[in-house]
């Protein structure tokens, strides 16, 4: 099912889209992937999510109904510029920000105790936040992001800020939200962890949607039939095994073992390239090169630019 | 603040008259060379300034064991006095004080003023018969054909107090308001905000908050600082007194013209007076002053655009808080909004002085001005159509105010990094979010 659907979101600011008839579709207790470039227009869609602009065409349905103010209480978002404010203490302003989204106080409370403990910073109730360190703070913020437990939850590059261990603290709260049934939208630059907890994305590029679907479908689309191969024996006679349906890009070594890369021609199979080469060498590794999102991210861009480019 | 406020408001109000206390309740002895033998014993002493007429002494003796005598100053009378006037000097350790000084000179005047009148063969008699005072009495003629006895003194200072107070706490609290939207801005904290509530519900919550602080903070202070002075009046009570008092004299001398005219030394005889009346004041008349002055309309009337103006500007500063990035980026927008409220202080004076005149008429129906000018005008009787004028026209201009502000407001606390001008500002007004 749908939890989240975009369709057709038109934003203009004065002559400059910031969104060009962007869809999207949200599957219900995914983590979706919302990807794109500096300035390409993520931000502004998250804010039209949030309620917080209004696009100029097109529509944002929430469970399959049209968005409403209401809403907001079932979304928890963590923004990219995130902060808090410094003077306050770190219990009243977690619960005020828990409160804001529609928590009675002695609910959040306990909530909040059981958070803070969680994330080990229970001794900080009574502190001022300045007396926190960065990384303090993201998580109190983190913290105040979930209380409400909210269904559909959006993090703006969650991960700035903090160190591996305490990454990866919150990447496996990540994976937990959406065992309980959470529906997360996570924008961010860094690929891998895309990779690592994403099951759909989308890439936005000057403010239009280029890239979606499910991660590893797109991945596939971007497989370019390239073979790496490790292997005990001469690289000359796998050489003149291959015909004109193979064509070796690269040859190389890898722990010792010779290795050679080759790109599938005109519809041939992998078992059709392992039955030429297995009467010949010893294999000792065949794989098949999937492109990372990294790749994938670049190739897009790039494309996008020069499919651009002639008409402008 | 809270605390500290009203013990600077009761300080300004104690402070003066205390210090006037202090150096009244000395006894300054001055020593008197008179070489023109004209004032020898007839310098009129008060409680506090007495005269100590020397013979046969020069100002040398003096001068070298000054510091050894308990004098407060030297008075030398040259014999030229009644012909050239600077003939007369005051030496001293010190500054000798003002009022020290006013008293001599306005008493070797008289005593010269009389002695030249007397050389023109004018007796003592006539002088004392010329003199005169005049205290106008002030009465208003009422809508039902009464009369009431009115005060123009205290009209002038409950207007300029309610003008200032309004001027006071819109500043005050409007730049407080600045403050807080720009913390929320550069805090990053503010989109995290908006995405539970709208901008502009955190808008106007941040400016009647505020409103309600200030408020709070203020009735705090007129309590405390009402405490603060009446437990302080017996230290001052004379001083305190005094200027009631004069003002309540004018029907009183109107009555004791006659047994005052006798007196001789008028200034002197009128101050004893006053000082007599201190004790027992006729507290009627100016009773009946302030019941003249409509204090419910008043408070009613102050508290409206006490509100209105505050949020008029509150949402001014409101917006600006939201378009920059820091607070010392604020300047360029700040003029536009200080002008008009510097130049409702100074039009303030005109307007206590002159309450039906053009200038105050004006500025108290433009909303931008009106909330000051208007309670200046006030204790002086303003046509109800007027009031209701400026307060509509208020009104209407607050919430313009606030709608554009908003708008700026929206698109403002999420943008960063921009140099802001006013083609800026209209570009954001004319977004649509």
């Amino acid at each position: 099912m749908e939890f989240l659907k975009i369709k057709n979101v038109d934003k203009k600011f004065l002559n400059q889209y910031a969104l060009r008839d962007v869809s999207m579709s949200v599957p219900e207790n995914s983590i979706y992937g919302l990807l794109g470039p500096n300035g390409a227009g993520k931000t502004t869609l998250i804010r039209i999510i949030n309620r917080i602009t209004a696009q100029d065409k097109g529509e944002v349905y929430f469970k399959g109904q049209k968005i409403k103010m209401e809403d907001v209480f079932r979304i928890g978002y963590l923004p990219e510029e995130r902060g808090l404010y410094k003077k306050m203490k770190v219990g009243e302003q977690a619960l005020y920000l828990a409160q804001l989204k529609g928590m009675p106080k002695r609910e959040a409370t306990k909530k909040l105790k059981h958070w803070f403990e969680k994330f080990e910073i229970q001794g900080w109730w009574e502190k001022k936040v300045e007396e926190l360190s960065k990384g303090m703070q993201q998580k109190l913020q983190f913290v105040s992001t979930v209380i409400h437990e909210p269904e559909l939850l959006i993090f703006d590059e969650p991960f700035s800020g903090f160190d591996p261990i305490n990454t990866n603290l919150l990447k496996n709260e990540v994976r937990e939200l959406k065992k309980k049934g959470s529906t997360i939208i996570f924008s961010t630059h860094n690929m891998g962890s895309v990779e690592e907890l994403c099951d759909h994305i989308t890439l936005i590029n000057k403010a239009e949607n280029i890239l979606e679907g499910p991660i590893n479908e797109v991945r596939n689309r971007y497989k370019s039939n390239i073979y790496q191969i490790e292997f005990n024996g001469d690289p000359d006679k796998l050489d003149t095994s291959l015909n004109h349906n193979y064509e070796i890009l690269e040859r190389k070594t890898i722990n010792g073992n010779n290795a050679i890369r080759v790109k599938l021609l005109h519809h041939t199979s992998k078992n059709e390239l392992l039955s030429l080469i297995i009467p010949v060498v010893e294999i000792i590794a065949f794989r098949e090169e999937i492109p990372s999102m990294n790749d994938i991210f670049i190739k897009a861009v790039n494309e996008y630019k020069s499919a651009e480019t002639p008409v402008s | 603040m809270t605390i500290l406020g009203p013990l600077l408001f009761g300080a300004i109000v104690i402070a003066p008259a205390w210090l006037a206390n202090l150096e009244d309740k000395q006894v300054k002895k001055i020593a008197v060379i008179d070489s023109s033998k004209i004032f020898i014993n007839k310098l009129p002493e008060t409680e506090y300034i007495k005269f100590n007429y020397l013979q046969n002494t020069r100002v040398e003796d003096i001068k070298r064991n000054f510091e050894q005598t308990d004098y407060y100053a030297l008075l030398y009378i040259t014999h030229l006095v009644a012909n050239t006037s600077n003939s007369v000097v005051m030496y001293s350790d010190q500054q000798p004080s003002l009022s020290v000084k006013s008293h001599i000179s306005s008493a070797i005047e008289k005593e010269l003023e009389q002695q030249k009148l007397r050389a023109q063969g004018i007796d003592d008699n006539i002088l004392q018969t010329i003199k005169t005072n005049i205290n106008i009495r002030t009465v208003q003629w009422t809508e039902g054909g009464g009369e009431k006895e009115s005060s123009t003194e205290l009209a002038m200072i409950v207007g300029y107090f309610g003008g200032f107070l309004i001027y006071f706490f819109i500043f005050l609290f409007g730049a407080q308001v600045m403050r807080g939207v720009i913390e929320e801005k550069t805090n990053r904290i503010v989109e995290i905000i908006v995405s539970s509530v709208k901008p502009f519900q955190l808008m106007m919550g941040k400016i009647i908050g505020i409103g309600l602080v200030g408020l709070t903070q203020f009735g705090l202070w007129v309590v405390l600082t009402l405490i603060i002075v009446t437990g302080a009046k017996p230290l001052i009570a004379p001083q305190m007194t005094t200027p009631a008092a004069q003002e309540v004299k004018a029907p009183s001398i109107m009555n004791n013209e006659n047994t005052e005219q006798a007196m001789p030394f008028q200034e002197t005889a009128s101050q004893q007076s006053t000082e007599d009346l201190s004790g027992n004041i006729e507290a009627e008349p100016i009773f009946n002053a302030l019941e003249d002055i409509n204090f419910g309309l008043i408070i009613g009337v102050f508290i409206f655009f006490f509100l209105g103006g505050y949020l008029l500007y509150g949402s001014l500063f409101a917006a600006i808080g939201s378009a920059v990035d820091n607070e010392t980026d604020t300047q360029q927008f700040m003029l536009p909004i200080t002008i008009p409220l510097i130049l409702a202080i100074i039009v303030l004076v005109q307007g206590i002085s002159n309450p039906q005149g053009g200038i105050a008429f004006w500025f108290s129906i433009i909303p931008l001005t009106s909330p000051i000018l208007m309670m200046a005008r006030l204790p002086f009787g303003v046509p109800t159509w007027e009031v209701m004028l400026s307060m509509a026209l208020l009104a209407l201009t607050f919430i313009g105010t606030t709608w554009l502000s908003g708008k700026i407001y929206r698109t403002g606390i999420l943008m960063y990094g921009k140099k802001v001008n006013y083609k800026e500002l209209w570009k954001w007004i004319r977004y649509k979010i």
